[in-house]
């Protein structure tokens, strides 16, 4: 039998605003432990939550994008569970009043155009960070654990899909373009590796062009683009071989084990958690007004679709370009940068795409650590359009600059490498070429006109290829003439 | 001349004039600590040495005074005062040390009050006797058998007593009122969302206010007054929307006011009921417009209560987990075990029982025939309230059905004691403000009446009480005062 599998993410992100959610403490990633806390994060008795405004600004961002329908009115809950790393012993969240439901996302693979629809968005808050102490780094043999309240409060949005994504490969793109339009939106550093980017799957297979929904299983923390890719298509392939041997899919939560690429049932004593949601009595109901939905309307920053266009309308880009270089938000507006101090749009694009990206993708560098900065390349690209290095030339030096952070003009003075333009240093160099080569001058002579092409080279290696070809070319017609 | 009988604005009056010194009457009060709390038991902490010093400081800048400068007041231990133990009478809190003040403790040391000390309470708030307090009881200053009530207990008792010249305490279904109306003081509990809850351990965060406990109406208006206001700590405070005045002196004439029936009939204690219908009279004789009003889905009021506010408990006290502070049992080997020891060791047997009743009214499959249906019978009262004050001013009720109870009378049957507090839980749940002034003494015990007004009329309310208490001309006080005459 053919099976076809059902997918839904779930994905939190954190988001990148000054202050935490429900206090004045500062949201960054790591530092001194438990210095950015105060009596609402590490929930003192008696201290009350307030809302941060600009995290709701953001989460409107977040809907508007996904093009999500918003209630005026939504309200916050409380989700009850004991854990070391949720002080108040609840999470605030929210439950059947989200902020926004009924979304979209399209996402394209292999040129095919998949709709994702989106369940729902809604505002909530990250909790503390546990650190076992043991090698294992799990809780699981830890000597003791301790607790780090700096991440406790951040703003935290969950965005869940519809069960309607049909592969791993569409749940990778989803994600990626997700990633993407919210690195466009500027909320968050969607930072898979440092947490503020987390998604969880959740899987089920049946029979294909079925409509019931199999059993499904959870896949949580998938960390990497290639881990959700890889986990998912491993517990698929689990599912179907359970079932294919007679047995059935079991609702559980599953891990994905990084290191050995294995899926095995997660272990633990883990019930069915009830979470006693009620109504957060110490928060009033939020209002998104439509005049708020519109200010935050106004002020959305361009997405990836609109800047590819504007690329492709007033930069006269192809449509290849204009989507490699909209891929990321850091990568468009690099590319912009150097817009600002270079005016060629196609060949700044050629460089960016061919030879900035070759290099990031060959050292597995990111765009962020790149040493080169957009203005340096725009120097170099200046020095190759008005002749000062040739083209060839032009990508040693940058390979130069990539590796050392260094101005191009300052790499051509060190190396000697300015392009020889100058007529009585290049005659000597032509003279003794056709001094040295007698044969090869005859040829020329009898009409074998291509010869000139050796003579050419003979120059470019005595200069070390520093040599302007085009006054060589000029010389030498001269020269072999007489 | 006995300190101990001025009240809040005489005693203002008098240090304003230079009569008067913060320290002799900070030293009065003191005094009558040392003389009798150890048998009243309405202190959990007094805090002599840093009052002495705040009255020096007050007295040393007589020229410039704040509003309440140098007046000795009793903070009850729900409130988090900084660098002074806050316990909430709990085990679980014995030696905490709050990082932060309680915003409406601020605001009132910063018009100059002298902090006496912390006062007793039930544990969590949560209790009408003050026996549920893990430091043992306050006893009734008019009969030291009797219990002061609850959960404002040690508040009340200290103002009555004369340990205090005034108090601070909170109500979730009474804990002002029911306590003040048992130690014939005033309770006034604000309407939701007046005073900032920043800071207040949080009992059940939609029915909490922090609110005064007074000699006379009077002060009590002149403590609302630094009171109130928005909070940008406490979302759920507003900016009181009326200015509250220093009541004057006048009577009741055109004020209308509906008499509960449903509390105020043969539910009561005999002798309550006949002081209650004598109030009646007075304030009529007042020029008080009566009229009989009525409640209909009142009988509903308490269980809705004990439904909406233990779900809101068993949430807001899953933070004493051992984790960051407070009590933490020593032997746990892994985390669950520690916190089901250190829960099982810190809290006693009513807050047990009320974080049970919360979980389970919260539970999965529970809830909406539980938490859900309470919340209907809660917006039912509200209209019940809207719809009985459309054509008077003011309700009326008795405070309590019974005057004080003694000690250990009530304990054995949470039922029995539940209902202490039948009269005020409604106020709660309405959210609408609620005073109880001393309106006589049945058997020697006093018996105390409450006004309930509309949203944010304190002012209002705060007059006619006012009015009312001139009417009733109650001016007794407890023995424990009248022998310092």
């Amino acid at each position: 039998m053919k099976y076809e599998p059902v997918i839904g993410l779930e994905i939190h992100v954190e988001l990148s605003t000054k202050s935490k959610m429900f206090c004045g403490c500062r949201v960054e990633f790591g530092g001194e432990p438990n210095t950015r806390t105060c009596p609402v994060c590490l929930a003192h008795p008696g201290a009350l939550p307030v809302m941060n405004r600009q995290a709701i600004r953001y989460l409107t961002r977040i809907a508007l994008s996904l093009d999500c329908d918003v209630p005026e009115k939504s309200i916050f809950h409380r989700k009850n569970y004991f854990y070391p790393d949720l002080p108040k012993g609840y999470q605030i969240s929210q439950y059947d009043q989200p902020f926004a439901v009924e979304g979209i996302l399209n996402v394209g693979v292999d040129g095919e155009l998949h709709r994702v629809g989106i369940e729902r968005v809604h505002q909530e808050e990250d909790t503390a960070k546990n650190i076992h102490a043991g090698e294992s780094g799990r809780i699981a043999g830890s000597l003791y654990s301790l607790i780090d309240f700096n991440r406790s409060g951040t703003p935290l949005v969950e965005i869940v899909t519809k069960p309607e994504i049909t592969s791993p490969q569409v749940a990778r793109a989803f994600l990626n373009k997700l990633k993407n339009t919210l690195q466009y939106l500027d909320v968050s550093d969607c930072n898979m590796e440092e947490g503020s980017l987390r998604c969880d799957a959740n899987v089920s297979v049946r029979p294909a062009g079925s409509t019931e929904l199999g059993v499904k299983t959870e896949l949580k923390n998938m960390n990497s683009f290639k881990n959700l890719e890889k986990g998912l298509t491993l517990e698929i392939e689990r599912q179907i071989e359970t079932i294919e041997s007679g047995g059935r899919v079991v609702q559980q939560t599953v891990h994905f084990d990084v290191v050995n690429g294995e899926i095995s049932p997660l272990r633990s004593k883990e019930f069915a958690h009830d979470y006693r949601y009620f109504p957060e009595p110490d928060l009033v109901p939020l209002f998104a007004t439509a005049e708020f939905v519109d200010e935050v309307r106004v002020e959305m920053p361009e997405l990836p679709e609109a800047r590819a266009a504007r690329y492709m309308e007033t930069l006269e880009l192809p449509a290849y370009d204009a989507e490699v270089l909209t891929s990321s938000r850091e990568l468009a507006d690099y590319y912009e940068e150097v817009l600002k101090h270079y005016d060629d749009a196609k060949t700044a694009s050629n460089w960016v795409m061919g030879e900035l990206l070759g290099y990031l993708n060959a050292t597995g560098q990111e765009l962020s650590d790149f040493k080169v900065k957009p203005a340096q390349l725009a120097e170099l690209l200046t020095m190759v359009a008005e002749g000062k290095v040739n083209a060839k030339m032009g990508k040693e030096i940058f390979a130069e600059m990539c590796d050392s952070g260094k101005d191009a003009a300052g790499i051509v003075a060190a190396r000697g490498l300015t392009q020889i333009s100058d007529q009585s240093e290049l005659e000597a160099h032509i003279d003794k070429a056709i001094a040295d080569n007698p044969k090869q001058v005859d040829q020329y002579r009898a009409g074998r006109e291509q010869v000139i092409g050796f003579f050419v080279g003979q120059v470019m290696k005595a200069t070390g290829g520093r040599a302007n070809p085009q006054v060589v070319n000029e010389l030498l017609k001269q020269k072999l003439a007489g | 001349m006995n300190l101990l009988r001025l009240t809040a604005v005489e005693a203002l009056k008098k240090m304003g004039r230079g009569e008067l010194t913060s320290a002799d009457l900070t030293e009065a009060y003191l005094a009558q600590i040392g003389r009798h709390d150890s048998d009243v038991f309405a202190y959990l902490k007094v805090t002599g040495e840093s009052a002495r010093a705040r009255a020096a400081q007050v007295d040393a800048g007589a020229g410039d005074r704040a509003p309440l400068a140098g007046l000795p007041t009793a903070i009850k231990d729900v409130l988090c005062t900084r660098g002074v133990t806050t316990t909430c009478a709990s085990k679980m809190l014995e030696n905490y040390n709050p990082i932060y003040t309680a915003t409406c403790v601020e605001r009132l040391e910063q018009a100059g009050i002298v902090t006496l000390g912390k006062t007793n309470m039930d544990e969590f708030a949560m209790g009408s006797s003050t026996e549920n307090s893990a430091y043992g009881p306050t006893r009734n200053p008019w009969d030291l058998e009797r219990v002061p009530g609850g959960s404002s207990g040690g508040s009340a008792a200290a103002v009555a007593a004369g340990e205090a010249i005034w108090a601070l305490g909170s109500d979730t279904g009474g804990s002002i009122r029911q306590p003040a109306s048992l130690c014939g003081v005033v309770g006034l509990k604000p309407t939701y969302g007046s005073v900032s809850r920043y800071g207040l351990i949080a009992f059940a965060s939609s029915f909490d206010q922090v609110g005064p406990i007074t000699k006379k109406v009077k002060d009590a208006a002149l403590l609302m007054q630094f009171l109130v206001g928005k909070d940008p700590c406490d979302s759920t405070s507003v900016d009181h929307p009326d200015k509250i005045d220093l009541p004057i002196d006048r009577d009741l004439s055109g004020v209308r006011i509906g008499v509960v029936k449903e509390l105020a009939g043969e539910g009561n204690d005999p002798a309550v009921k006949a002081v209650f219908d004598q109030a009646v009279k007075a304030l009529e004789s007042a020029g008080a417009v009566i009229s009989q009003a009525s409640l209909p889905h009142i009988e509903y009021a308490l269980p809705a209560y004990y439904i909406l506010a233990p779900a809101e408990a068993s949430a807001n006290l899953a933070r004493f987990d051992g984790v960051r502070y407070g009590l933490r049992a020593g032997s746990a080997s892994d985390v669950t075990q520690m916190y089901e020891e250190t829960r099982s060791l810190g809290f006693g047997e009513e807050v047990k029982r009320r974080i049970m009743l919360g979980t389970y009214a919260l539970s999965s499959g529970y809830y909406d025939a539980y938490y859900g249906q309470a919340q209907k019978v809660r917006t039912l009262i509200v209209k019940d309230f809207e719809a009985a004050m459309n054509d008077v001013d003011l309700l009326l009720s008795p405070t309590s059905a019974t005057t004080a109870f003694k000690l250990g009378e009530r304990t054995a049957d949470p039922l029995a004691m539940y209902l202490s507090d039948i009269c005020t839980i409604p106020v709660n749940l309405s959210g609408l403000p609620g005073i109880s002034i001393p309106a006589g003494l049945a058997d020697g015990l006093p018996v105390g009446i409450q006004l309930i007004g509309k949203a944010f009329t304190e002012n209002h309310l705060l007059q006619s009480a006012h009015s009312a208490e001139l009417a009733l001309g109650f001016d007794r006080v407890s023995p424990l005062i009248e022998g310092q005459d």
